[in-house]
């Protein structure tokens, strides 16, 4: 186990090293020059010494690849930087938008098993009757609505039929968690319909090839509930392709992520995300995407283990 | 319910549709529905200059955040714009940067995959460890790098650097597809016959490898259409897609929208289910044509 672990990690090193290098140079290509904005934002027009002295300030004079090697440096010890806008540590910026973004993910994945397991599962017992179709347009639509809409027109009709509004700011779902978990739920069913609309899709299908197996027809013959049968049988084996799902598709959940911040006005990490991007600040994008590829990395490992605690078959080594 | 092993990698090796490919969409009530939206779309975008009942680029303070009326039939947004027109409009947008980015990263994914599975050795290895490093960073992640770092480049009204930037996520999907496709195609003997013969590895790759992989690229090309569309439409509304005025849908769902669609909601409403009609339509066409390639991926058995 312990080798397993060592080694997925050696493994996640070079494609971290791939990103970061990447990353680097697509943003390097940027033709927006930070410095002139930010001197503009701050009013008027920079002079051409005041400009050049910025760029030696914040090390942009310096030939691409003794940036690049800072950048790797500075990877190395997880120093990612400081913000050429707000002059903090990259880092910080980063650990403090963090949170809330987590919080989202984790309540989106939530909901998208809590719908998936069941609706899949049931669906794919009864394939081609009328619930089984009900499930299915369920998914279809899920599929077919872009996440931000649907979190818009969740909040119209909570305002409309309810006269309610999520509170404004951002609390914490430790110090506050009533108020804090009525900003997160909108955003996390916007987000984790979407990501439930595929894992219904697989968990049915699974479902539907695990019900012809023989040792279902065998936990039949020997007189099994359908009930135990279902419970005790075919969800832990329908269960390994849909947590393959999970792994896979996090990219798009995080994709919505960095979208749903904006409509729920949420300060995460798309809303710096975006932020950056507006302001070419390459040093946070830069950063986020190093943040953003880790997480992505680490949940497919979770999945990897998770396979073992599901499925005795599966030996990691 | 399962068939052999042999005939499955008969299927996996030689992807061949069971008949007339249209015969079997049109069979499946929610894929020739798709198509039939599909063509629809496609004839109210490129008719919407002669069908559009107003300038979507006119703005009527006086007759601004309309209710739905006969005069305006979707209403009109806070600049007073007629959201119809402006839907119309957007269509064109959305298909234009939807198919043109999914065919040209589709198209990319397909040749690195066959080439890299052909050359094979440390070309492939190669190929193969950049494409892993592409697929680790989320697809909207990647474009929106992209399309911060690239900035605008308009060649007739198309900003062709937002169209790379959504195309550039694809081709690692692609590609990965094409490569295992290629690398059972690679040890058939036709390929070493026209090894024999002297062809080119071009010719081999584009005309003997190439069309046997037509299946999965079809089925990809039309899937990632709509995932494109998705994108184009996020990018948009967060202000990093197509820029103002040109009339595209996720842009009118962007900046003070949501809180006018509070009292007037046809604002958000009609966009938003222009949007998941095209992405449904596409879904399901694209799901058909998997089952007609893919026998084997059958939703529903």
């Amino acid at each position: 186990m312990l080798q397993f672990i060592g080694r997925r990690l050696l493994l996640a090193l070079p494609t971290l090293l791939g990103v970061a290098t990447l990353t680097f140079f697509m943003l390097h290509v940027l033709p927006g020059d930070l410095v002139e904005t930010m001197l503009r934002a701050e009013g008027g027009n920079p002079s051409v010494e005041l400009v050049a002295a910025e760029r030696a300030r914040l090390g942009l004079d310096q030939p691409l690849i003794v940036q690049y090697f800072e950048f790797l440096k500075g990877l190395a010890v997880l120093d990612l930087g400081q913000s050429h806008w707000t002059g903090k540590p990259v880092a910080e910026e980063i650990f403090s938008r963090l949170p809330v973004t987590l919080e989202v993910a984790a309540l989106s994945m939530i909901v998208a098993i809590a719908l998936a397991i069941p609706l899949g599962t049931i669906a794919g017992m009864y394939p081609g009757s009328t619930v089984d179709y009900a499930i299915r347009s369920f998914a279809i639509a899920g599929i077919a609505l872009p996440s931000f809409w649907f979190g818009m027109v969740v909040a119209l009709a909570m305002l409309w039929y309810f006269n309610w509004l999520p509170p404004l700011g951002t609390a914490s779902l430790f110090k506050n968690p009533l108020t804090a978990l009525q900003q997160l739920i909108l955003p996390a069913i916007a987000v984790g319909y979407r990501y439930s609309a595929i894992l219904i899709r697989m968990m049915r299908s699974s479902v539907i090839e695990t019900m012809h197996e023989d040792f279902v027809r065998t936990a039949r013959a020997k007189g099994l509930a359908m009930r135990t049968i279902i419970r005790r049988h075919v969800i832990p084996n329908s269960l390994l392709p849909t947590i393959t799902m999970i792994g896979l598709e996090f990219a798009l959940l995080v994709g919505s992520l960095v979208v749903i911040e904006q409509v729920f006005s949420l300060n995460g990490i798309g809303r710096l995300f975006i932020e950056s991007v507006s302001r070419s600040d390459f040093i946070v994008i830069q950063g986020i995407v190093m943040v953003l590829t880790l997480i992505f990395i680490a949940v497919n490992f979770l999945v990897d283990l998770a396979y073992a605690v599901i499925d005795p078959r599966i030996q990691l080594g | 319910m399962r068939k052999s092993s042999a005939a499955t990698e008969l299927w996996t090796t030689l992807p061949k549709p069971r008949g007339p490919v249209m015969k079997h969409i049109l069979g499946q009530p929610l894929g020739a529905l798709g198509l039939v939206l599909i063509v629809l779309g496609f004839v109210v975008a490129f008719a919407a200059p002669w069908i559009a009942p107003y300038d979507p680029l006119a703005t009527d303070y006086g007759n601004a955040i309309a209710p739905p009326s006969f005069a305006h039939w979707m209403g009109t947004d806070s600049f007073g714009r007629d959201l119809l027109s402006r839907i119309l409009f957007g269509g064109r947008t959305a298909f234009l940067i939807g198919v043109s980015a999914s065919f040209i990263g589709c198209t990319i994914g397909l040749f690195v995959g066959i080439t890299s599975a052909y050359a094979g050795g440390w070309v492939d290895a190669i190929v193969e460890r950049f494409m892993e490093i592409l697929l680790a960073i989320p697809i909207t992640v990647l474009a929106l790098v992209l399309v911060s770092s690239l900035g605008r480049n308009m060649v007739y009204g198309v900003d062709l650097n937002l169209v790379f930037a959504i195309a550039l996520p694809i081709i690692p999907k692609m590609a990965r597809v094409a490569r295992s496709q290629a690398l059972t195609i690679r040890n058939l003997s036709y390929i070493d016959a026209a090894v024999t013969l002297g062809f080119s590895d071009l010719r081999i790759i584009v005309r003997h490898m190439a069309p046997n992989i037509f299946g999965p690229y079809i089925v990809m090309l039309t899937a990632f259409i709509s995932q494109a569309i998705l994108i184009e439409a996020s990018l948009s509304y967060l202000g990093l897609g197509v820029a103002e005025p040109t009339p595209s849908w996720g842009l009118m769902l962007a900046g003070n929208a949501f809180n006018t669609s509070m009292t007037a909601p046809w604002i958000v409403i009609y966009p938003g289910l222009a949007i998941a009609l095209v992405v449904f339509a596409f879904s399901m066409f694209g799901d058909a044509l998997r089952d007609v390639f893919d026998p084997k991926a059958r939703a529903d058995r």
